[in-house]
């Protein structure tokens, strides 16, 4: 049962085979037997998940269920859940129980799911293997000595052990898109202000965005289908009505066009995975789409422009943690500034600090226009290449990643090496569009994700196109050993 | 770009976050690899780009200028590490 997909499931629940409490129950033993060894849980939310669940049976017994109606599904531990603890990842909030909900928690809830926890993830999402985190790295359920990914890193884990159907993500640089890749799951970043950042701890603003992470492109369709919309507390939310994304699922896609940027397929990128990326758009090619080389040109400077915008935006953004309001506070304090310096020192781990300093130095005096406002610029040149690519093909093709899922401890040491992993998702962050990681096979025993990159809000196009694939695939449907 | 142990110590300053001596020399190495990592961009001629600060330029949004958010005083001043009569409180500041 724990195999099915959220559209089998919810199947299950309207013929009445099982209540929500069942199933609820069943994730919830799954849970206690795998997640202690995948470390994918922060918080498990027992008597929530088993409330939720008798919520969503007595909405189902009066008529009135919808496809989500007591479908479990997790967040990632960045989204507030109101009396939940929600740590982002860090010893600071170790200690913050939200008092209020982020939007994304509210709306799947009001579409009936069943919360079973909140996941691991890099502090503060910053991070692409999940070991920021504060509460240990999360294993890779295909190896338990490889990351899982980051920095959504608990979702992917917890989706790929079939520990819950669905989980929430979050992607400033790639974060939902690798860890997808990483773990053989389906994750989609959506346009930027397409889901609201209301209650999402904040990274980065310009680039953070949330979006749903499933083990099938159907999946993802109905959980963005809650995630999605306006959303007045969020001042970046676009005011733009949301399309029916199951609707569009079985879309013909003959004719589609493909762009291939051929500075996906250059220096750093495995062989093996070049050549399952190039078998999948031979796939695509027999579903009708025409397939043509393009180039983005300015993709090598987006790892470069992201560690300026992203850290300068996270150095304002984390000032809010003084010691002060909520959070962690060090122990006698001599006056205000030991106050805030020894909070601040000893409840951020490593790569925050690191962010944190690199972004106040690009944005203290003198160094503004070196580094914030030639980054800024320089996003605007990568910007344009989605621009001019978007005007000559529908969707861009190419790996989620330059790597299967590497070991743990393998980049711990190499700041540098652990960001060029995600030389091929940051572009999408930059310029704000939406893009899709998907299975499409293995090198070994580990998964590689194939990215779809589509213009502004084409998330109903990105899912469509991803369906189509998966109708004539099975990669997706792969189980990890030992999950069963 | 290289940075010395004495602009580590004042970028910590500045960021309000205490590094221990031992580390600085570490934070020295990474954050001066990051810099050259940054450095790359300079290889784009940006001389006639606008800067990007939105990906899709939009401008903020305005709302009407009324009460829309109820007194959660309590509840919030719950988190905090010390409050005393409904003040946060931190080590006296003025003698």
């Amino acid at each position: 049962m724990h195999n099915k997909t959220i559209t089998e499931l919810s199947a299950g629940l309207q013929a009445r085979e099982y209540s929500s409490l069942e199933l609820t129950e069943l994730f919830l033993s799954r849970i206690r037997r795998h997640s202690k060894q995948l470390n994918c849980f922060v918080t498990v939310t027992e008597e929530r998940a088993l409330a939720d669940a008798k919520v969503a049976d007595a909405a189902r017994s009066k008529g009135r269920a919808g496809p989500l109606t007591g479908i479990p599904l997790a967040h990632k531990d960045i989204f507030c859940t109101k009396g939940v603890k929600t740590s982002c990842g860090s010893k600071i909030l170790d200690n913050f129980v939200a008092p209020y909900d982020a939007t994304v928690a509210d709306r799947c809830r009001a579409a009936g799911m069943v919360l079973l926890g909140k996941l691991n993830m890099d502090e503060f999402a910053m991070g692409s293997s999940n070991e920021t985190s504060y509460y240990g790295p999360v294993r890779n359920p295909w190896d338990a000595d490889s990351v899982p990914g980051g920095s959504s890193g608990g979702s992917a884990a917890a989706v790929a052990a079939r520990l819950t159907p669905a989980a929430t993500g979050t992607d400033t640089g790639g974060s939902i898109r690798q860890p997808a890749s990483f773990c053989g799951i389906t994750g989609l970043k959506p346009t930027y202000g397409r889901v609201s950042r209301y209650g999402m701890i904040a990274f980065a603003s310009s680039l953070d965005q949330g979006g749903p992470m499933a083990r099938t492109a159907e999946d993802a369709a109905l959980v963005m289908q809650a995630m999605a919309g306006f959303d007045e507390k969020d001042s970046t939310s676009v005011d733009r009505s949301v399309p029916d994304y199951r609707a569009e699922l079985n879309n013909s896609i003959d004719g589609l066009k493909i762009g291939v940027p051929k500075e996906f397929f250059e220096e750093g990128l495995n062989e093996d995975i070049a050549a399952l990326i190039e078998s999948a758009i031979d796939q695509y090619r027999r579903l009708g789409a025409q397939v043509k080389p393009i180039s983005l040109p300015n993709m090598k400077l987006s790892v470069p422009a992201y560690y300026v915008v992203a850290p300068a935006e996270c150095s304002a953004n984390l000032s809010r943690y003084d010691g002060v309001r909520y959070g962690y506070r060090c122990e006698v304090p001599k006056d205000l500034a030991d106050l805030y310096s020894r909070s601040r020192g000893e409840g951020f781990g490593a790569e925050v600090k690191r962010r944190i300093l690199i972004g106040t130095y690009a944005l203290s005096a003198g160094y503004y226009d070196t580094y914030y406002l030639k980054a800024q610029k320089v996003r605007h040149l990568i910007s344009d290449d989605f621009k001019n690519a978007f005007e000559q093909v529908d969707v861009l093709v190419g790996p989620t990643a330059p790597s299967t899922a590497f070991g743990l401890g393998e980049k711990t040491d190499d700041p540098i090496a652990m960001y060029l992993s995600d030389i091929f998702t940051i572009g999408a962050n930059l310029a704000g569009v939406p893009a899709i990681s998907i299975p499409v096979g293995f090198v070994g025993d580990k998964p590689v994700g194939m990215q779809l990159i589509g213009n502004y809000f084409a998330e109903e196009r990105l899912l469509n196109w991803a369906h189509r694939y998966q109708q004539a695939t099975d990669w997706h449907t792969r189980m990890p050993e030992g999950f069963e | 770009m290289s940075l010395s142990d004495a602009e580590v110590r004042k970028i910590a300053w500045l960021a309000r976050i205490e590094i221990n001596g031992d580390d600085i020399a570490a934070y020295a190495r990474d954050l001066s690899g990051i810099l050259d990592l940054i450095e790359q961009m300079n290889e784009a001629d940006t001389s006639d780009v606008t800067p990007m600060a939105h990906p899709l330029a939009q401008a903020q949004r305005l709302r009407p200028d009324i009460v829309t958010e109820e007194d959660q005083r309590e509840l919030f001043q719950s988190l905090a590490p010390q409050v005393e009569s409904g003040l946060y409180l931190v080590p006296k500041v003025i003698e």
